[in-house]
């Protein structure tokens, strides 16, 4: 098990989400689904440590390598990184990276499109080192070719790590996770 | 004056410390401008520059007074938790302050702070180019250690702080670094030039350079071609070298604005990255009517 939630409410200056119990084990691809404000982002920004715990707990296997993408990747202007430097600073896998993403990786951050920027983020997320990958809206800004990829790129190597995400997209959920959980509003 | 004005004995120790300075200040500037901190290099360097004039004034060498100053505020930055430019501007508001006021209450002071904003580099002495390679030495163990991890902490913030990461410690160590840089460059060459040299080359190669490996590059050479004319430009026309400076550097950022087309394009589709023009991409509606 690499992750173990129970009874958690989580939330900000204020509860927001839960009680939520949840188990995650390597090879999971667990979609998380909601109205607007039912505390999708909250939950995940809980179990990454950002967000503040009323009451439950969160428990890590210990020494679980963590990877987060929050819904908007980092976009600065002008930006002299290229994407290759940005997965070499994640530890991500470079090798493998889809054929026109490989051609993307090789420009400035700033000059990609923000599909490209994005799914970018996600591969650094998802090729990395990490065990547990916390995925917030990772179809944003993506057309149906790149949201293909990323569907590619969440089967790739399913057996090793547990990934959850966020989406608001129920089609893409119900194809490509192992389970779908529902937050009421 | 001839080029061989540059090796001349007497400018041997004020060249040498420059070209080290204008080696590493840039590569500083480079990081501070990822992290959107720029206005550092004006917050340390008034602040050093505030500490030097109170050590000279306590009969104690400048050089530890102004390193000193810079250190305890990176760490005072980096215990309280700011980021971004506004800690910088109070730093240099304080640091300006204290320089201006420890000038008007001691014998000589306001001159000698006059002489930290101007830069008096053809002074600098052994004591400035030892300083200068103990932070070039410093700057060559740690930014390779930190480099990746100050591009991680920006880019994809939320991967070290999930786990836990000592990401306040690798800030603090950095400034600390960009702290103690400006501060030798403040005792050696003032103010204006250490500003100088941590903005416009990081600026420059920014705006051109096709990654972060040639950014870094391009900083430094751009930091040290403009401190080399600056210095020959000074001698030769015998002139303040932080003002010459300054304008060697600016004319270089007015040069890379012209060159890269900064006036309006003719084509509303002109591909700005490329500078190649494109035909706009044809739309059609079949739904709609005919004309």
């Amino acid at each position: 098990m690499l992750l173990k939630i129970d009874g958690l409410v989580a939330g900000w200056s204020r509860p927001v989400v839960g009680p939520v119990s949840l188990r995650l084990g390597a090879g999971d691809v667990v979609g998380l689904w909601g109205a607007n404000g039912s505390g999708k982002s909250t939950l995940i920004a809980a179990i990454a440590g950002h967000a503040c715990c009323f009451a439950g707990h969160i428990e890590r296997r210990p020494g679980l390598r963590v990877a987060m993408q929050p819904q908007a990747p980092v976009r600065l202007s002008p930006l002299p990184v290229t994407g290759r430097e940005l997965l070499r600073a994640a530890r991500a896998e470079i090798d493998g990276l889809p054929p026109t993403l490989a051609l993307a990786s090789r420009k400035r951050l700033d000059r990609l499109s923000g599909g490209q920027h994005q799914l970018l983020s996600v591969w650094a997320a998802l090729a990395g080192p990490a065990d547990l990958v916390l995925l917030d809206e990772p179809t944003n800004n993506l057309d149906p070719q790149h949201t293909g990829l990323l569907a590619d790129m969440l089967c790739a190597r399913r057996g090793d790590r547990a990934v959850l995400l966020v989406s608001h997209e129920r089609p893409f959920l119900d194809a490509h996770c192992t389970r779908v959980l529902e937050l009421a509003g | 004056m001839e080029l061989t004005t540059l090796v001349d004995p007497l400018f041997r120790l004020p060249l040498a410390t420059g070209v080290v300075l204008a080696v590493v200040l840039p590569l500083l500037g480079a990081v501070l401008m990822l992290r959107d901190e720029w206005l550092a290099s004006l917050g340390y360097a008034q602040i050093s520059a505030a500490g030097a004039l109170l050590a000279l004034v306590a009969a104690l060498p400048a050089l530890i007074g102004g390193v000193l100053a810079a250190g305890v505020s990176a760490l005072a930055k980096g215990a309280s938790g700011a980021a971004g430019n506004a800690s910088y501007g109070f730093m240099m508001l304080g640091g300006w302050a204290a320089l201006l006021l420890i000038g008007a209450n001691t014998s000589a002071g306001d001159q000698v702070a006059q002489a930290l904003i101007q830069g008096q580099l053809y002074f600098a002495g052994p004591e400035d180019l030892a300083a200068a390679l103990l932070l070039a030495l410093a700057g060559a163990m740690l930014l390779p250690w930190l480099m990746n991890k100050l591009l991680r902490t920006r880019l994809l913030p939320h991967h070290d702080a999930a786990n836990g990461r000592p990401v306040r410690r690798w800030h603090t160590t950095f400034d600390l670094l960009a702290a103690a840089g400006v501060a030798v460059a403040t005792a050696s060459m003032g103010v204006m030039a250490a500003l100088a040299l941590v903005l416009a080359p990081a600026w420059l190669a920014f705006r051109v350079a096709p990654s972060w490996r040639w950014t870094l590059l391009l900083s430094s050479v751009l930091g040290v071609l403009g401190f080399l004319i600056a210095f020959w430009v000074a001698l030769l026309l015998d002139q303040p070298f932080g003002p010459v400076l300054v304008a060697v550097l600016l004319a270089a950022v007015s040069l890379s604005g012209a060159s890269s087309g900064v006036a309006p394009s003719r084509h509303p589709w002109r591909n700005a990255a490329s500078g190649r023009s494109q035909p706009p991409p044809t739309i059609e509606d079949p739904g709609a009517p005919d004309a």
